[in-house]
């Protein structure tokens, strides 16, 4: 199951690959599409269920049909999102058709600890539920839990504004940032398929310049997207890299600069300020330039993410968020801990490895996953 | 956001002091703190109901006077909890087989599996003496296999070259023969991040297990992890027989409670933490270390080692005999508590020690000094010797003069006094209570009018 977007998973060596990559200084690879174009790997789907589970709160146990397999495209975010701990336990809870009291809502103040939501965000929602039950607002526990999936969205609301990219800035440029291993660097492939596909020409910058084969593994993005990537090799100045590729997206006059970094800590303070000579050398080429700074976080992190929000909201002026690797049996909950105390624009979510596993974020889809409408129901 | 556990347990605690013992139901309060900072500390839910029945099991009957207060007392059993729930010290990986040994890395996406390959075989030939060959099974993430070839070059080991179009156990298999005729000793196998409900790629790592019957499967697992960590670690214990576990990028700030979810559910061994993006970032796992990260306990329990090793135990012995035997606690004996705080390398040290206090602002950190301490005791070097065993003898004119030989105001002489009655009034209620109850308390009426006390209460 879940093997949809393994399509996507092409294999990287081709021998202009290796011919590309051999070449260094500020080079430009463009390769046709039909290089990229491989075989599918076409794993079969396992019907099986896997009993991943720890009771209560499991991992999710779902089926995929052939129809979804031959359609990634076609998988709704309710799909992949469902089947999150909080909603089985949740759905266990509810179909006991369950009281209206404190017992209640304590456990519901566990499903929603135990989805990361985070302790401040889930004393507000409890808090909020707490009063109206006593003001006895809610016929039975299903009113309650509908109470509680619209003060979810309220909190979300306000911070799904999608990244949009006005004609009249060319080029804007787009810093990506974050933690270690998060998924900047595959983030932005999917980033630049995107906008390409809504008919802006891209440019990529290299400006990993630390981790090893990172510039490798940028390039062989850009050239699964036909994109071109600016680069300097490893062990370059990022800064200096970032810097010629907005030159040379002047001026060949690209719509889009998408800029990646090296995966670092936010406790790392000589690597935060970094950033901040990134925006800084940015600015003398182009003083509104980065124009949007996106904060990548795993959908897995905890709590910590709250700090990372933080941080590198401080050392880079974070304008954005995209949370990945929502495609696993983490869904995120985190991200309310963040609404409430950032109140920062969540843009794109990522859902699998592949080139079309990016969407903008949608409260209500990201709703639905966690708390499903019909719980009681099941 | 954070707040630690001692932080957290502060308000609860209160209300146990001068409980006799713990009993189910007056630590009830207190546990669902714990259960709250646990969970803060990404620490996963079933583990943390698992955690909080051996602390009520173990703290309900405790003693409270013998030990340092009851909210201490119960902070200890939890962290004592935690502690053996890390299990011990175990940093070496079992190569007890003939060569080559091979050694299977699993885990999520981005975890750090690749960058571990390159520091397990830095250590490995660096301490170890080994000859080691690295190979990638990673076919699927673009330069995957590039970054492995890469830190082999940096960390000086064989690298077996694979390619994409490869079959990750046709790669393994050609990786061992390879190793044998080189006479290789150990064999790092990377494999790609998978999640845990991916079933083919579960079964993609299942069949390379099966293939190449490592010595040591370990699995990867990022330190930032929420309570996610509980799940995954699950299905790939049941996928895969684990043989330890490795928790990288503990040099964030991350609470680490992950690191006690797949220590509990998989039930394997913390072999060694990541502690950084370079090769020679892999450290041995000291689990007291982590507990008491989880815990944002600071250095609670070093401060108490230092209290027990500092204080001159003779005089605290005095004093507490006197207290016991009814006499009074005079002026005499708050000196020489100061005297023994100052000892003590002050209480900038002690606050150092403390959690939270490092996030508190750095003007109010500033005002936290001995200053306030070395006139306390300047105050009291001008009394007579009638006046410090019987302070109540401190009249207008004697505060006065007292005020006037130590060269303060007339309202120092006062706040020290009201010091001394708070003091005086909590060493009159602990009958018995032994010397770190005592010091506690006296670090605790501190807060009077001095600077710093409220903090050294928390
Ligand atoms: N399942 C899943 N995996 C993802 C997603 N996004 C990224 N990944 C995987 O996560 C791993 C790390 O992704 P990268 O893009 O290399 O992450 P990064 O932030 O650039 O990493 P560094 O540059 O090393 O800091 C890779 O194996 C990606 O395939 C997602 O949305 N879902
Ligand atoms: N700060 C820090 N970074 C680390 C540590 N271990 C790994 N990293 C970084 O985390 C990122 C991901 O590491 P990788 O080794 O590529 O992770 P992986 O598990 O092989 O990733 P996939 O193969 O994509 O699943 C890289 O940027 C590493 O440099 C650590 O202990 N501390
Ligand atoms: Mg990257
Ligand atoms: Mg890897």
């Amino acid at each position: 199951m879940f093997k949809f977007w393994k399509k996507d998973r092409a294999p990287e060596k081709t021998p202009a690959a290796d011919a590309a990559s051999e070449t260094s200084e500020n080079v430009v690879e463009i390769l046709p599409r039909e290089v990229m174009q491989s075989p599918s790997l076409s794993v079969p789907a396992d019907h099986a269920e896997v009993d991943a589970a720890i009771a209560p709160d499991s991992v999710a146990v779902e089926k995929v049909d052939g129809s979804e397999i031959d359609n990634p495209g076609k998988r709704s975010w309710r799909e992949r999102l469902s089947g999150s701990a909080l909603s089985r336990s949740l759905g266990s809870l509810f179909a006991r058709k369950p009281k209206l009291d404190e017992t209640l809502l304590d456990d519901l103040e566990t499903a929603l600890l135990t989805a990361d939501v985070g302790v401040s965000a889930t004393e507000l929602l409890l808090e909020n539920l707490r009063q109206r039950m006593r003001k006895r607002e809610f016929a039975d526990a299903d009113g309650l839990l509908a109470a509680l999936r619209e003060s979810l969205l309220a909190m979300l609301a306000p911070i799904a504004v999608p990244l949009r990219i006005p004609t009249d800035i060319k080029p804007f440029v787009v810093l990506v940032v974050g933690v270690n291993g998060v998924g900047k660097t595959t983030t932005i492939g999917k980033l630049a398929r995107r906008h390409q596909q809504e008919g802006r020409q891209v440019l990529l910058a290299a400006g990993d310049t630390f981790r090893a084969a990172a510039v490798e593994q940028l390039k062989a993005w850009g050239m699964r997207n036909q994109v071109a990537v600016i680069s300097q090799g490893s062990g370059a100045d990022s800064a200096s890299v970032i810097f010629d590729a907005l030159q040379a997206a002047t001026s060949r006059n690209v719509d889009l600069l998408i800029a990646d970094t090296a995966g670092r800590l936010h406790t790392q303070s000589g690597l935060m300020d970094e950033l901040s000579k990134i925006k800084r050398v940015l600015a003398k080429l182009d003083p509104a330039a980065p124009h949007e700074v996106l904060l990548v976080i795993d959908g897995t992190t905890g709590q910590n993410a709250v700090n990372q929000v933080r941080q590198f909201s401080l050392a880079a002026g974070v304008t954005g968020l995209v949370v990945t690797k929502l495609d696993g049996t983490a869904k995120g909950g985190v991200v309310f801990a963040l609404a409430t105390e950032f109140a920062l624009p969540i843009r794109y979510v990522g859902l699998g490895e592949g080139l079309d596993d990016l969407r903008e974020f949608d409260p209500g889809a990201f709703v639905t996953g966690l708390l499903p409408a019909n719980l009681g129901a099941e | 956001m954070f707040e630690s556990l001692s932080q957290r347990l502060s308000g609860t605690i209160e209300r146990l002091r001068g409980r006799a013992r713990l009993t189910e139901e007056n630590i009830r309060e207190s546990l669902r703190d714990v259960r709250i900072a646990l969970l803060e500390a990404d620490v996963a839910l079933p583990v943390v109901q698992a955690l909080i029945q051996r602390v009520k099991v173990r703290a309900v009957g405790q003693d409270v006077l013998k030990s340092l207060t009851p909210g201490q007392a119960l902070v200890k059993v939890v962290r004592d909890e935690l502690t053996a729930v890390m299990g011990s010290v175990n940093t070496d990986l079992n190569l007890n087989c003939p060569a080559p040994a091979v050694v299977l890395m699993a885990g999520l996406q981005g975890a750090g599996k690749t960058t571990t390959v390159a520091k397990l075989a830095r250590f490995l030939r660096e301490r170890k003496k080994k000859k080691v060959m690295v190979v990638s099974c990673d076919v699927y993430r673009p330069a995957a296999i590039e970054q492995l070839q890469t830190l082999a070059q940096q960390v000086e080991v064989l690298f077996f070259p694979s390619t994409g179009e490869q079959d990750p156990v046709a790669i393994a298999h050609a990786a061992i023969d390879a190793a044998r005729k080189q006479y290789v000793d150990v064999l790092l196998i990377d494999t790609a991040g998978r999640l845990a409900i991916d079933a083919a790629m579960m079964a993609e790592i299942k069949a390379l297990h099966a293939a190449v019957n490592p010595i040591e499967t370990l699995f990867v697992v990022d330190a930032m992890t929420g309570q996610d960590a509980a799940n995954t670690a699950k299905a790939f214990s049941e996928a895969l027989p684990l043989t330890g576990v490795i928790l990288t990028k503990t040099d964030g700030d991350a609470r680490g409670g992950a690191a006690l979810s797949v220590r509990y559910i998989t039930g394997r061994p913390i072999k060694f933490i990541g502690s950084g993006e370079k090769p020679d970032a892999l450290e041995p796992f000291h689990p007291d270390r982590l507990a008491q990260r989880i815990l944002g306990m600071g250095d609670v329990l070093s401060l108490v080692e230092q209290v027990e090793q500092n204080v001159d135990k003779e005089k605290a012995q005095k004093l507490a005999e006197k207290i016991v035997k009814g006499k009074r606690f005079d002026m005499n004996d708050m000196r020489d508590q100061l005297q023994q705080m100052l000892s003590m390398g002050g209480l900038a040290s002690l606050m150092d020690k403390l959690p939270g206090v490092s996030n508190l602002p750095d003007q109010v950190k500033s005002r936290i000094n001995d200053k306030e301490v070395h006139r306390m005791i300047a105050v009291i070097n001008s009394m007579t010797k009638k006046e410090r065993r019987h302070p109540d003898l401190l009249n207008g004119s004697r505060k006065v003069r007292v005020a006037k030989g130590s060269g303060m105001q007339p309202q120092d002489v006062n706040k020290l006094l009201k010091q001394y009655q708070q003091m005086e009034k909590m060493m009159s209620k602990l009958s018995s209570g032994g010397i770190k109850g005592l010091m506690r308390q006296m670090k605790g009426a501190m807060g009077g009018g001095g600077a710093g006390g409220n903090f050294m209460q928390r």
